[in-house]
C-alpha cells in the first residue's frame, strides 16, 4: 500500500493540520517566533558593525596603488620617511605618471584632539598634510562643499565622516593646531573609506607646524598597472639608499582593521552562539507544547494507518516554519534598524578615530536566517521524534 | 516551608518543561553576565582612577611628546606633591595581535605613585639594581607564560635603538598584582634611563604626565594651574583628572560599547518573555488542580503563594546557574585575547543580577497567580 505518493500525501495532510491548529498554540508559537527574531536581529546587528568596518577599510584601498612606509613601522603613524626618500620612492619603476611626474604623494600623518559631537570629550582626529599630487592618487576624491585650500596657507578641508561626528569642522569655523587657527574652507569626499574621518591640510604647512623639516610619514603612490607592485616592490627594497616597505592599499587596510574586526566578530559570534541555546530552548518548548497538546489527534492518526516517518517530518516542517517567520522578522529589524546606522570608535592601530556605517549584508542576512533555521531544526527534531514514537495505546488514553 | 514539596512536586509535573525554561532563564542570566564583565571592560579604569591624580598630556594630542623637564616645573605649582611621567612604547612581542602596553617609567616614584600595583620589595630592589629590567603585571605575564628571568624581547615600531636596531631585549625582574580587582594588569614597564640613553631619537621626551594633588577637591583650579604655567609654550599641556581622561578615552571606543549593550537588552527581555509565557502556560494548564486545592481547604492567599512561589523557585535556580556560569566563564579568560585589559565579574552585576531574577520571577509569576487566587472552585471545576 505505501510508495512515495502515499507518503508524500500522507506528510501533506498531517503538516495542513499542524498549521490549521497554529492559530490556538498562538501564544507559545509567537513566543517562539519572537525569541528566534530577536537572536537573529542582535546576531546580525553585531556582525553588521564588523562588516561596516571592513567595508569603510576596503571603500580605503584602490587596487592599483600602494603605500610606502618605513620598514618596521606598522602604522603611518610610526612611520617616518625623510625627504630624499619620497624623491627616491617617486622615481621608482612601475608608477604611473601624468604631465605633474610621478602620481605619487608624501603624506604626513599627526593626531589632534577634538570633541565629539555625541559626547563632547575629546577624540583622536587624524590630520594629514598631503602634497598636490594627493588628488591623484585618490581617484574618487571629490570637494562636495565649499572649495580646496589655497596650498600654502593654513587652510583645511574635512572628510564628510569627521565632519559629523566632531563638533566645529563646519565650513567657516577653524581649527586651533599650534596656538594657530586653521580655518575650514571645504568638505570632501572620498568614496567612502578610512580619509573621510580625516582633516587634510597643504603638508608643506603641517611640517614646520609639527617641526618635521623635510620629512613625511608615508607615501601614497598609483601604480601603472596592478600588475607593477612586484617590479616597483623590488626595485624599492632592493635600492641600498631606502629602508622601507611598500604595501598594497589592500592588505595595509586589511591588516589595519584586523584587530577590531576579530574583536567584534569574536563577541558577536560568541554572543550569537549564547543566545541561540537560549532560543533553542525556548522553541523546544514550543514544540513539545504544540505535540503535547495534540498527541490524542497524532496517535489517532497513527492509528488509521499513518506512518511514524510523516509524523516526524510534519513537526520539523512547523517547527522550521515559525523559525523561519523569525529569522525573517529578525533580519528584516536589524536591516531596518542598523543599516546604515553611522558610528565612531577609535582604531587602535591607527589609535585614531574612524567613522563607518554599519552594513547589514545580503550575506549576512541569509547566515542570521539559516542561523534561525538551525535553531528551528534542533527545536523541532527532540519533539517530533517523542510524538512519533509516543506508543498508540498510551496516547490515546491520555487527557 | 512545608509546602516546598508541593511546588517541587508541581515543577516536577512536566520535567521536560520545567527544564528547557530553567534553561532558557539560564542562558539569559548568562549572557547579562558576561555582558556586564565585557562592557566592564571596555568602561575599565574609570572606577578605580585615583581621585588625587591628574593626567597632564599635550594639548594637541597625546601623541605629541613633553619635554621630560616639564617634571621639575609641574612639582614646584602649588598643590601638587609629585609627577611621574610615562611614555607609550607601542612594541611588538612576537606579532602583533599580542597588543599590551609597555612603557617606560622612574621605577621608585612610579611605584608610589601608583600604591595598586603591588610589587614585592625584593623584587623592587632587583629592578632598581637592573638597567634592563622590566616588570610585567600578573595577567600579561599568565598570558604570555612569563617567569621573573625570563628575557622578552620587543620589537619597537616607535622607538629605535641606537644604531636603527629594532629589537629591544628586557630581562623580566618582577610581576606586579593589582591592589583591586580592576586594577590594570597587563602593563610591561620597563626603566626609563635606560630607554632614554637607548633609543637614537627624542631623548629628553616624554609621552605624558601623571600627577598626585594634595587636595582632589582642589583637581580643576590645579589643572589650570598647569596649563597656564605651559601657555604659550611650544609644548602645551592639557591637564585633567584621570578618571576624566580614562572616561574620554572610554568615550573614543565608547559608542560601539553602547550599541552592543543595548542590543543586548533587548534580546535578554526577548528571552525573558519567551520563558515567563511558558511559566504562564503551565499554569493555566493546571487550572483544575488549583480548583481542587482550594476545595480541599487551600485559601485564595495560599493558591497565590504556591503559583507565586513555583515561578520564585524555577527562575532563581535558572538565574543562579545563569550567573554563576557566568562567573565561571569570566574567570576562564578574556575572550579577546588581551584586547580588553582587565576581564571580571564586578559584584554590581551580580547585585543588579539578582534584582533582575527576583523581578522576572514576580514579572513571570504575578499573573497566572492572581488569575488563580480569584479562581472560583465551581467554575474552573466545571472546565
Amino acid at each position: 500500500m505505501a510508495g512515495p505518493f502515499n507518503w508524500l500525501s500522507q506528510i501533506a495532510s498531517i503538516t495542513k493540520f499542524n498549521l490549521q491548529t497554529l492559530p490556538q498554540r498562538m501564544g507559545s508559537s509567537a513566543a517562539a517566533i519572537f525569541g528566534i527574531a530577536g537572536v537573529v536581529a542582535v546576531m546580525v546587528g553585531v556582525l553588521s558593525i564588523a562588516q561596516g568596518i571592513q567595508r569603510t577599510m576596503e571603500n580605503s584601498a584602490s587596487s592599483e596603488n600602494v603605500i610606502v612606509l618605513r620598514s618596521g613601522a606598522d602604522t603611518e603613524m610610526m612611520s617616518g620617511l625623510g625627504g630624499d626618500d619620497t624623491k627616491i620612492i617617486s622615481e621608482a619603476p612601475g608608477l604611473a605618471r601624468n604631465e605633474n611626474g610621478a602620481v605619487s604623494s608624501p603624506e604626513l600623518f599627526v593626531i589632534i584632539n577634538l570633541p565629539m559631537r555625541s559626547t563632547g570629550t575629546d577624540a583622536n582626529v587624524p590630520l594629514r598634510g598631503i602634497s598636490r599630487t594627493a588628488m591623484d592618487v585618490r581617484e574618487k576624491f571629490e570637494i562636495v562643499e565649499g572649495r580646496l585650500f589655497e596650498w600654502g596657507l593654513n587652510e583645511v578641508i574635512v572628510g564628510v565622516g569627521a565632519k559629523i561626528e566632531f563638533s566645529g569642522l563646519e565650513i567657516g569655523s577653524t581649527i586651533t593646531v599650534a596656538q594657530e587657527e586653521w580655518p575650514v574652507v571645504g568638505i570632501f569626499e572620498t568614496g567612502g573609506g578610512l580619509a573621510e574621518t580625516e582633516i587634510w591640510v597643504d603638508g608643506a604647512v603641517l611640517q614646520p607646524v609639527y617641526r618635521r623639516g623635510n620629512s613625511y610619514q608615508a607615501v601614497y603612490a598609483r601604480l601603472e598597472s596592478e600588475d607593477a607592485f612586484q617590479e616597483f616592490k623590488d626595485a624599492l627594497t632592493s635600492d641600498p639608499r631606502l629602508n622601507v616597505k611598500p604595501m598594497r592599499e589592500a592588505d595595509y587596510y586589511e591588516s589595519q582593521s584586523a584587530m577590531l574586526y576579530k574583536l567584534i566578530t569574536g563577541l558577536g559570534t560568541l554572543i550569537a552562539i549564547i543566545m541561540g541555546c537560549g532560543a533553542v530552548f525556548g522553541a523546544l518548548n514550543t514544540m513539545y507544547t504544540a505535540v503535547s497538546s495534540r498527541g490524542r489527534e497524532i496517535a489517532t492518526l497513527r492509528a488509521l494507518g499513518f506512518h511514524s516517518s510523516p509524523v516526524v517530518i510534519s513537526v520539523l516542517l512547523e517547527s522550521l516554519l515559525l523559525a523561519l517567520i523569525g529569522g525573517l522578522v529578525g533580519a528584516g529589524l536589524a536591516w531596518w534598524a542598523f543599516d546604515g546606522f553611522r558610528a565612531t570608535t577609535l582604531n587602535w592601530s591607527s589609535f585614531s578615530q574612524v567613522a563607518f556605517a554599519f552594513d547589514v549584508s545580503p550575506l549576512l542576512l541569509t547566515r542570521g536566517i539559516i542561523f534561525a533555521m538551525i535553531i528551528g531544526l534542533i527545536g523541532g527534531l527532540f519533539p517530533a521524534v517523542r510524538a512519533a514514537r509516543q506508543p498508540v495505546s498510551s496516547a490515546l488514553r491520555e487527557l | 516551608m512545608k509546602y516546598l514539596y508541593l511546588v517541587w512536586s508541581n515543577l516536577k509535573r512536566k520535567k521536560v518543561r520545567t527544564i528547557l525554561t530553567l534553561l532558557s532563564i539560564m542562558v539569559a542570566f548568562l549572557l547579562f553576565g558576561y555582558l556586564a564583565a565585557i562592557k566592564q571592560g571596555f568602561s575599565q579604569g574609570i572606577e578605580v582612577a585615583g581621585a588625587d591624580r591628574l593626567i597632564v598630556r599635550h594639548k594637541i594630542s597625546i601623541i605629541q611628546l613633553l619635554p621630560e623637564a616639564y617634571e621639575s616645573r609641574i612639582e614646584q605649582i602649588e598643590g601638587i606633591e609629585d609627577a611621574v611621567h610615562q611614555t607609550w612604547f607601542g612594541g611588538v612581542y612576537q606579532k602583533p595581535a599580542n597588543f599590551f602596553a609597555q612603557m617606560p617609567v622612574k621605577p621608585e616614584e612610579f611605584l608610589e605613585m601608583y600604591p595598586e600595583y603591588l610589587l614585592s620589595d625584593e623584587q623592587k630592589q632587583a629592578w632598581l639594581s637592573t638597567r634592563s629590567g622590566a616588570i610585567a603585571g600578573r595577567g600579561i605575564a599568565d598570558r604570555f607564560g612569563w617567569k621573573v628571568g625570563d628575557r622578552i624581547p620587543i620589537n619597537a615600531t616607535i622607538w629605535q635603538r641606537e644604531g636603527g636596531e629594532m629589537t629591544w631585549e628586557f630581562d623580566l625582574v618582577g610581576i606586579y598584582d593589582g591592589a583591586e580587582k580592576g586594577t590594570d594588569t597587563s602593563q610591561f614597564l620597563f626603566r626609563y634611563d635606560f630607554f632614554d640613553e637607548s633609543r637614537q631619537n627624542g631623548k629628553g621626551l616624554i609621552g605624558w604626565y601623571s600627577v598626585r594633588i594634595s587636595d582632589p577637591d582642589q583637581a580643576a583650579e590645579v589643572a589650570l594651574k598647569i596649563d597656564q604655567e605651559f601657555a604659550n609654550s611650544p609644548a602645551e599641556t592639557k591637564a585633567e583628572p584621570e578618571g576624566a581622561f580614562v572616561q574620554g578615552f572610554a568615550n573614543q571606543i565608547g559608542n560601539i560599547g553602547f550599541i552592543m549593550m543595548s542590543i543586548v537588552a533587548a534580546v535578554f527581555f526577548t528571552i525573558l518573555l519567551v520563558a515567563g509565557n511558558t511559566m504562564a502556560y503551565a499554569v493555566r494548564e493546571r487550572t483544575n488542580e488549583l480548583a481542587v486545592l482550594k476545595a480541599i481547604g487551600f485559601t485564595d492567599r495560599g493558591v497565590l503563594g504556591l503559583v507565586l512561589g513555583e515561578s520564585f523557585l524555577l527562575t532563581f535556580l535558572g538565574g543562579g546557574i545563569g550567573l554563576g556560569l557566568a562567573w565561571m566563564l569570566v574567570s576562564m579568560g578574556d575572550p579577546t585575547n588581551g584586547a580588553l585589559p582587565v576581564f571580571f565579574f564586578p559584584t554590581r552585576a551580580l547585585i543588579i543580577g539578582i534584582v533582575l531574577i527576583g523581578l522576572m520571577a514576580l514579572a513571570a509569576g504575578i499573573l497566572p497567580a492572581l488569575q488563580a487566587q480569584r479562581l472560583q472552585i465551581a467554575d474552573a471545576l466545571r472546565r
